[in-house]
């Protein structure tokens, strides 16, 4: 199977990745090779078979709504490139 | 014999009686970094100064306690030092899971194992080198600098978690902790030549583990022998409410059941592991190995695991389909790279993904999206996710019949650098005797087993929920019966 240019540019536009014009080539031939590999498990009847979502399966693990320490504001500030007054500063969502 | 060749159960014990001090050992792995990491570029991060206020705290309280009539019981990994996979937070340093993205990304908290270690005593002497966000079977792939296989420098030490297994074998620390999603602490392991393993899913907590694929991931620990692997599993497993997949099951003393010996435990062969593309040469050193566990009075069986041949394509779209989740959250705005060239908020993601990543998480985040995206998600995630449910029952069926499984790690001894980089397909295959265990969420170790050309080979034991007593119980047995365990590398 093939993997079209565009159908690279919408996964990356999805993942939000900036690829350059050389990536998406590389890209499209390799993941179109990786993606043929994978056909072998059209090999396999599954029709009956329930999908494993976790490996070790546990339900509602749940735990009080209580107020717990949390961690102070400057701890989590510091790794932000752009802070003013205590907040996370963001370029512009909206025009 | 120098210090840094010792295990952490004979460092503990020379620590207890005095004849040593954790300020010592710990001088001693810092020096052996100085010697030897140049050539093997095990650690991205030192973290010297911390590691002696560590080492000078256990040796206040080693001397307490020798005044006091050494009444309690003293944690074993008490003043020892050890090696952290830089995908692990550890508060002041630096947690840049090989990755230009966390460059400079400090942890504001500590992972639950790392508390753990710490509170036990333990010296945190730095932050080991992996493949960029766990992502790779050789550490290649980590955007800094590859390291180099202390058996042979022009080869890769396996991955992801290569940099830890590289400290180990060159004694640059006495013990170190990884994680394994696909192999990540087995395939070094064995190419390292010393013992690692992946518990059971759950057995140890993720809090802290950067996430790469939830399902898979688990953090595990590196050993010069199985006694020592035993310790640091002991110290680090356990309920934490922080993980919410953590298991709430009480810790066996894995140390203390080791010599237990094997005679009449049931050992299953499966014969979908011994098949084209094993090398000739490994497939012989194994099963001399496994006529060791025969002499040892196990009992032997032919057994099958018939979907082993899908393990590589069915975690081949499951752990890049988790990644691509996992890693949405590097978009430059709370923490990590930003692009400085961006024009709006949509803008700044696209750039500083494009320059942060490096090109196997690219590609992986790409083959996780696509395969997640609207119209491929039945044929590709779900499918992936019923055979998965396939290979787990494989699994359950076997341990009805026998108690361990024993396989080769790898279908291959370490390869050349630069090798397989090339061509990621063949980089995947590098982990078909590993990945099955990660998709059915059971434990098991890699064990040294002998060598080939000079290069180590792996035995894997695997073994049923939470079994992990039983793996390291074999594992003991054999490695005492053998001895690969006390040869060192030529660095």
């Amino acid at each position: 199977m093939s993997l079209t240019r565009v159908e690279v540019e919408h996964i990356a536009e999805l993942a939000r990745l900036g690829l350059t014009e050389d990536e998406k080539e590389l890209f499209a031939g390799q993941l179109s090779a990786i993606l043929d590999y994978f056909q072998v498990l059209d090999q396999l009847d599954t029709a009956d078979v329930p999908p494993t979502m976790a490996a070790v399966p546990q339900t509602n693990v749940m735990f009080a709504d209580e107020v717990q320490p949390s961690s102070p504001r400057e701890d989590i500030l510091a790794n932000a490139p752009d802070t003013v007054d205590g907040y996370f500063r963001v370029r512009a969502v909206l025009e | 014999m120098d210090l840094y060749h010792l295990t952490i159960h004979e460092a503990a014990d020379s620590l207890q009686k005095g004849d040593i001090s954790s300020g010592e050992l710990t001088h001693a792995v810092l020096d052996r970094i100085v010697a030897v990491d140049n050539d093997v570029r095990a650690y991205l991060t030192l973290m010297p100064e911390a590691a002696l206020e560590q080492a000078s705290r256990a040796d206040t309280k080693l001397v307490a306690w020798r005044k006091n009539g050494r009444r309690e019981e003293l944690p074993a990994l008490l003043g020892i030092p050890l090696a952290i996979k830089d995908i692990i937070c550890v508060q002041g340093a630096p947690t840049t899971c090989g990755s230009r993205i966390l460059e400079n990304f400090h942890s504001p908290f500590n992972a639950t194992v790392v508390d753990k270690l710490l509170h036990c005593g333990a010296v945190i002497v730095g932050k080991t080198n992996t493949d960029e966000f766990a992502m790779g079977s050789s550490t290649e792939n980590s955007a800094f600098f590859t390291t180099h296989n202390p058996w042979d420098l022009a080869r890769v030490p396996g991955g992801s978690s290569g940099g830890s297994a590289a400290a180990v074998a060159a004694d640059e620390a006495f013990g170190a902790f990884g994680s394994d999603t696909g192999g990540s602490v087995r395939l070094p392991a064995s190419f390292c030549g010393i013992v690692g393993m992946k518990p059971t899913y759950g057995r140890i907590s993720r809090y802290g583990l950067v996430a790469f694929a939830s399902s898979l991931d688990q953090i595990g620990p590196f050993g010069k022998d199985v006694t020592d692997c035993a310790l640091l599993l002991q110290a680090v497993s356990g309920y934490d409410p922080k993980d919410s997949n953590s298991i709430n099951a009480p810790v066996p003393n894995y140390a203390a059941e080791l010599s237990k010996g094997v005679k009449g435990l049931r050992v299953g062969i499966p014969g979908e592991f011994f098949v084209e593309g094993l090398e000739p040469e490994v497939e012989k050193t194994v099963r001399e190995a496994i006529d060791t566990l025969a002499a040892l009075g196990m009992d032997v069986k032919e057994i099958s695991l018939p979907h082993t041949e899908y393990g590589v394509p069915t975690y081949y779209l499951i752990a890049p389909a988790e990644a691509s989740a996992n890693l949405a959250r590097y978009d430059g705005v709370r923490y990590g790279y930003a692009a400085p060239d961006a024009t709006d908020m949509w803008d700044g993601f696209f750039r500083s993904r494009a320059q942060g990543f490096g090109q196997e998480v690219k590609r992986r985040i790409m083959l996780g999206t696509y395969a997640l995206s609207a119209g491929y998600y039945d044929a590709y995630y779900l499918k992936a996710q019923k055979v998965r449910t396939l290979i787990k029952q494989d699994f359950e069926r076997a341990f009805e019949e026998v108690d361990v499984i024993v396989t080769p790690t790898s279908p291959f001894v370490a390869f050349k650098i630069g090798e397989k980089i090339e061509n990621p397909l063949q980089m995947y295959l590098s982990d078909v005797f590993t990945i099955t265990l990660n998709l059915a969420g059971l434990g098991g170790m890699s064990v040294p087993c002998g060598f080939v050309d000079g290069l180590p080979v792996g035995m894997q034991i695997l073994g049923g929920p939470l079994a992990e007593d039983i793996v390291l119980r074999v594992g003991y047995a054999y490695e005492q019966a053998t001895g690969w365990h006390l040869l060192h590398p030529p660095c």
